[in-house]
């Protein structure tokens, strides 16, 4: 299986997937106008990798913007680390927050309470 | 559709580019004039739901070759920011679009969140849009009221007119 990496742009946020250490980062901005297309290569990448995944998979969110399309797309990429979860696989998500972004943390907390996973919150000081 | 001193304001046609650019441009005002960071993101997260809203939403106006018609405006008064936005709107989508309005206004601030949970929970979202949470995001995120009206311009079309104030 292989490594998935995609370039941040203005309105897309930097991606990188490791099959090999079980590590997924999302990172950046995400306000595209349609979110469901730049999704879809993590979500099927997340499938792939739901078929023989390393015993614990760490997932880093940290993103600066996200807009109302993305957070539905989110909660796809969650809803597939639930179901890895539930197939007796670890599983943790690092939700970043920016110091005193209390909108942010809320939202991760939203997810918090939707998504059967353990969340990290953690606030990132200058 | 005018308050306070403008920072943006734009009437004609609404397209992607267009909404890239002023995005850009209000980062690059904000950053000038706005001294708390925390604000700056709070505003510029709300014109993003703003300015997709009006993208995903804008009509044309029949036989006068406007098409994709929109206008928005975001202003400094003494203590916040005004957000606006008009398009036009048949007049057939006007009962579901108010009685929305009506209720995300109806909710306080937890409900609101319990009611954006629901929705993003539960709603298959369109590939037009957000499936809808992106004027129960504004609500959350301004803690304004979604102040609307709808002014009769046709037969079969509605001037909706929807502003927020975020209070700093």
């Amino acid at each position: 299986m292989e490594l998935l990496n995609i370039e941040g742009t203005p309105k897309t946020p930097t991606v990188n997937m490791n099959p090999n250490s079980g590590e997924v980062e999302i990172k950046g901005r995400s306000i595209p106008e349609n979110s469901i297309e730049f999704y879809k290569p993590i979500i099927d990448w997340l499938d792939e990798y739901s078929g023989s995944p390393q015993p614990s998979t760490i997932v880093n969110i940290q993103l600066e913007y996200f807009n109302t399309s993305s957070s539905k797309c989110i909660l796809d990429v969650f809803k597939k680390l639930e179901q890895l979860k539930k197939n007796q696989h670890d599983v943790l998500i690092n939700w970043y927050y920016e110091e005193d972004d209390e909108d942010m943390l809320e939202a991760g907390e939203d997810y918090e309470s939707i998504i059967k996973v353990p969340f990290k919150m953690i606030q990132i000081v200058d | 559709m005018q308050q306070g001193n403008i920072i943006v304001a734009y009437k004609g046609a609404i397209d992607a580019d267009l909404i890239a650019d002023t995005l850009t441009l209000i980062e690059t005002k904000l950053e000038r004039d706005v001294e708390h960071s925390l604000t700056r993101k709070k505003i510029y997260n709300v014109m993003v739901e703003c300015l997709q809203n009006l993208f995903h939403h804008v009509d044309a106006i029949p036989n006068t070759g406007n098409l994709n018609y929109g206008i928005f405006v975001l202003s400094k008064l003494p203590n916040g920011f005004y957000i606006a936005t008009g398009n036009m709107v048949n007049v057939s989508k006007k009962p579901v679009l108010k009685q929305k309005i009506d209720k995300i206004n109806s909710l306080n601030k937890d409900e609101l969140k319990e009611f954006y949970k629901f929705v993003l929970n539960n709603q298959t979202f369109s590939e037009k849009g957000g499936g809808g949470l992106g004027l129960i995001d504004i609500a959350r995120k301004t803690g304004s009221k979604l102040n609307y009206s709808f002014v009769p311009f046709n037969d079969s079309l509605d001037f909706f007119k929807l502003s927020v104030i975020l209070t700093e």
